[in-house]
């Protein structure tokens, strides 16, 4: 499998505060990846500093074997690198429906193709539907719950038809059955070809759906492998028990 | 209504007011009217900026006065018609615009909003230092008596301003419903979600502020002929600076018909008073009701309708639905 | 040009006093851009207002400049107040501070200008007091009165702030404030009241900063205007909120407005404080997460 993403001891530090130190890892395309860390851990910096959002301060991050630093994160995106938010950021004036265009004009569109009007507005909702929120197409962000909101960042992300997909706590707050369609959604994705990196606390999920476990603490990744022999890693237990 | 279709129907209703104002026969509705007219343009040019990507410019009155003193600057060297001046305000406002907005639209919307009133104050420094366009004297432009075949060059310059009017409103329209206009939603919304979903923000920064500043620059260029004795403290006068900004935000800053309505009510209002209260009473009105709008009605008038006559909540955007299957909606069309 | 050493020396030298003013006018925006991160462009409009007042009251009952600033400050303070609960209700809570939170500081300065404008017109107004006249002569250097009492009154009270942000209650909960807003509700302190007094001190220091600005130059209402983007500057290339650090950027852009001055003219002064912002601006972590 060919190499994906690079990150080459990654830093980031704030003011005094080291957030990410001596980072290193590579994800081969088509894999499933999961990262796990407590909070505070440095996992949504680490996941600002591939996306272009943050700018590390030291290190290199490589992606489909280009160099990305000093690209904005628009760039990023437009390369095939997708992320969510942990806090669900939608575009609060626009209806789900437009905020799923806006991936669909200014990533998909950018990388070549004109798609006419009328197959856009099927893509809008074809993807509104495969995270079940078609029936809401028309209403505004505001008016969905939490958990809807998370589906939407999803959705968003996916929108922009990426290789890589950093999927960031899209989980959390959901039902059982919930959290099995979110999977059956990822595993489907991932079975298309796209690369996942998933976020998460909920234990279960991350087992179930990674292939490999990272874990990242205080900054620092202490254990990479596969998910069976990193929870039995003692490093990795006393960061989670104590 | 497809954009060229609308173009139509605003030169028919311009070309209406123009006859109406005509069959009055008193010059005094061009003078106010030219007024009016050049107040749409400078809050639908501000509303692009600030409405719809959200990154308030405070130096309107610099912009506008770059294109007044640019077209003194170009009548010293060799008369143009006004139409080649309108350009000439149009590329140095515009230039102006796109370096300083590739100077400050790196950061906050805070620190554009402030470089902007700087830039103002030190335009209008630069300005009244440079004796070639008069300096702190003033530049005495004078105004042709007629020209064929509107007779009067009042009229003229009225008709040139309704024309311009037209013009910005149909930009407006056409920006707010194109792809451009998502994105500049988008950066208003969420400028970082923007840029994850690929959103070249600051490309998009640059295109609002460069046609902003141009179009502030080309309601300028004719001032001078106008006014006939342009001086920095009238160019750059606290009253263009005051109802640029309140006119979008009372009229509405989500669509066109916003500054339109801001700059027609406002702008109105304010001709009629000058001739019964003093113009510091009219400004302090203005900055009065710009701060009560700011707080009580924050959609400004549009917004106020759709509340309480529409029932809509006040911040609807009326974007096209998206059609089903049965009635298949229209999609936006894409960006000039 | 001409260029002489004694020329060199005093244009440093009134750079120096001026800047410390220049300090006592930027505290009140450290205060509430720095630290609250309020962009309150209308405080230099507030520092007229002080001005203003001092004249009146100087004219009418004889009383100090420096001296009614400070029995005038707190209105100044209740003003502050006031205005940050309005700011806060009407917009921080709606978190529409970016565009509408401008506008409304906006319409405060262009509101506060105009009723300057009607109840003073628009001739320049200025104070006479003792300190006002003389100038003191060392050698080549002439250091005006007029400059040397607001400068070191101007000092007095930034390290007052200083010593009040750092050591006393409130002025730490207000540092903590900027940074951690839910930390403080868990200490059972109220964040909005402790943004409330800090709005409410940044507004005072306009009393103060308004008597100073009088005792220099006379003053008319649209002054305020050139002070926004020297103010603004000062505060960022100061550190934003860090009190030492805009003494320094305050003496720094004093000194250079002051070499321009006496060297190419005192109208090209708006022009070093615009380019200072510009720089302050260029200097500043570039991205969308920075502050």
């Amino acid at each position: 499998m060919s190499e994906l993403l690079a990150i080459d001891n990654l830093g980031k530090r704030f003011a005094g505060f080291v957030a990410l130190e001596n980072i290193s890892l590579t994800v081969a395309a088509g894999e499933r990846v999961g990262l796990i860390g407590p909070n505070g851990s440095g996992k949504s910096t680490l996941v600002n500093c591939i996306s272009g959002a943050l700018r590390n301060d030291s290190g290199s991050v490589r992606f489909d074997g280009q160099v990305l630093d000093g690209t904005t994160a628009h760039q990023r995106t437009r390369r095939g690198l997708a992320r969510t938010f942990q806090l669900p950021r939608p575009f609060a004036s626009l209806s789900l429906v437009d905020n799923m265009r806006i991936p669909l004009f200014y990533t998909v569109a950018a990388r070549g193709g004109r798609r006419s009007g009328s197959a856009i507005d099927a893509r809008c909702l074809e993807l509104l539907h495969e995270v079940g929120l078609e029936a809401k197409a028309q209403r505004l962000p505001r008016e969905l719950t939490q958990v809807e909101m998370r589906k939407l960042e999803l959705a968003r992300a996916m929108a922009a038809e990426p290789k890589l997909l950093i999927a960031d706590e899209s989980m959390a707050g959901l039902t059982h059955s919930e959290i099995e369609d979110i999977l059956a959604l990822l595993v489907r994705l991932n079975e298309r070809g796209v690369t996942i990196i998933l976020i998460e606390h909920i234990m279960r999920a991350v087992m179930s759906f990674s292939r490999r476990l990272v874990v990242l603490v205080s900054g620092r990744k202490i254990a990479d492998g596969r998910p069976d022999e990193v929870m039995r890693d003692p490093d990795v237990e006393r960061a989670y028990l104590g | 209504m497809r954009a060229d279709l609308f173009f139509v129907v605003c030169l028919a209703v311009a070309g209406a007011v123009f006859a109406a104002a005509a069959a009055l026969g008193n010059d005094y509705y061009f003078f106010a009217g030219y007024v009016v007219l050049q107040y749409i343009v400078l809050a639908t040019a501000w509303n692009i900026l600030g409405g719809y990507c959200g990154y308030v410019n405070f130096g309107s009155a610099a912009f506008f006065a770059l294109g007044a003193y640019a077209a003194v600057a170009v009548h010293r060297l060799h008369p143009l018609p006004i139409p080649a001046l309108l350009l000439v305000g149009g590329v140095v406002s515009g230039a102006v615009g796109l370096a300083m907005g590739y100077l400050t639209l790196r950061l906050r919307g805070a620190f554009f909003a402030i470089a902007t009133l700087a830039l103002a104050v030190v335009l209008e420094t630069l300005i009244i230092n440079w004796e070639y366009v008069g300096g702190a004297r003033g530049a005495y432009i004078v105004r042709p008596e007629a020209i064929a075949p509107f007779g009067n060059y009042i009229r003229y310059l009225f008709l040139i301003m309704m024309l311009l009017a037209v013009a910005a409103i149909t930009l407006a329209r056409l920006i707010e419903r194109s792809r451009l206009g998502y994105g500049f939603a988008t950066i208003r919304d969420d400028e970082l979600a923007a840029e994850a979903s690929g959103v070249p923000t600051l490309r998009l920064k640059l295109i609002a502020t460069t046609i902003s500043g141009a179009l502030m620059g080309m309601a300028g260029a004719p001032f001078p002929y106008y006014i006939g004795y342009l001086q920095p403290s009238s160019a750059f006068g606290l009253d263009y600076a005051v109802n640029t900004i309140a006119m979008p935000l009372i009229g509405g800053t989500t669509s066109w018909v916003g500054p339109l309505l801001g700059a027609v009510l406002l702008g109105s209002l304010q001709q009629l008073a000058t001739v019964t209260i003093s113009s510091a009473v009219n400004l302090l009105i203005v900055g009065l009701l710009l701060v009560g709008f700011v707080i009580v009605a924050p959609n400004g008038i549009i917004g106020l309708v759709h509340k309480y006559v529409q029932r809509r909540p006040d911040d609807f955007v009326g974007r096209r639905r998206i059609g089903t299957a049965a009635a298949p909606g229209r999609a936006p069309e894409p960006a000039p | 040009m001409i260029f002489s050493f004694d020329l060199l020396i005093n244009a440093l030298v009134s750079g120096i006093l001026i800047g410390a003013f220049y300090a006592a006018v930027t505290a009140g925006v450290s205060l509430s851009f720095g630290i609250l991160d309020i962009v309150n462009i209308a405080h230099p409009a507030f520092i007229i207002l002080g001005s203003y007042i001092v004249y009146f009251v100087s004219v009418s009952l004889g009383l100090d400049p420096i001296i009614t600033s400070i029995l005038v400050a707190p209105a100044f303070y209740a003003l502050g107040a006031g205005i940050y609960q309005v700011y806060y209700a009407a917009f921080e809570k709606r978190g529409q501070e970016s565009l509408r939170g401008l506008a409304f500081f906006f319409g405060l300065l262009f509101i506060t200008e105009v009723m300057l404008v009607l109840y003073f017109g628009v001739d320049y107004r200025y104070v006479e007091a003792p300190y006002i006249g003389p100038t003191w002569h060392i050698g080549a250097v002439d250091i005006p009165m007029r400059l040397l009492l607001p400068c070191l009154v101007s000092l007095l009270l930034m390290a007052a702030l200083q010593l009040a942000l750092t050591q006393t209650f409130i002025g730490r909960a207000i540092m903590a404030v900027a940074q951690d807003q839910f930390a403080l509700k868990l200490m059972a302190i109220d964040p909005i009241r402790i943004k409330r007094i800090a709005f409410g001190i940044s507004i005072a220091t306009a009393s103060l900063a308004g008597a100073f600005l009088i005792i220099i130059q006379p003053v008319e209402p649209s002054v305020g205007r050139q002070y926004i983007g020297r103010v603004f500057a000062i505060c960022v290339l100061g550190g934003m909120g860090s009190l030492p650090g805009t003494v320094i950027a305050a003496m720094l852009v004093g000194v250079f407005e002051s070499l321009t001055a006496t060297f190419y003219g005192p109208s090209w002064a708006p022009a070093v404080s615009f380019g200072f912002l510009l720089l302050a601006l260029a200097l500043r972590p570039a991205g969308l997460l920075g502050r």
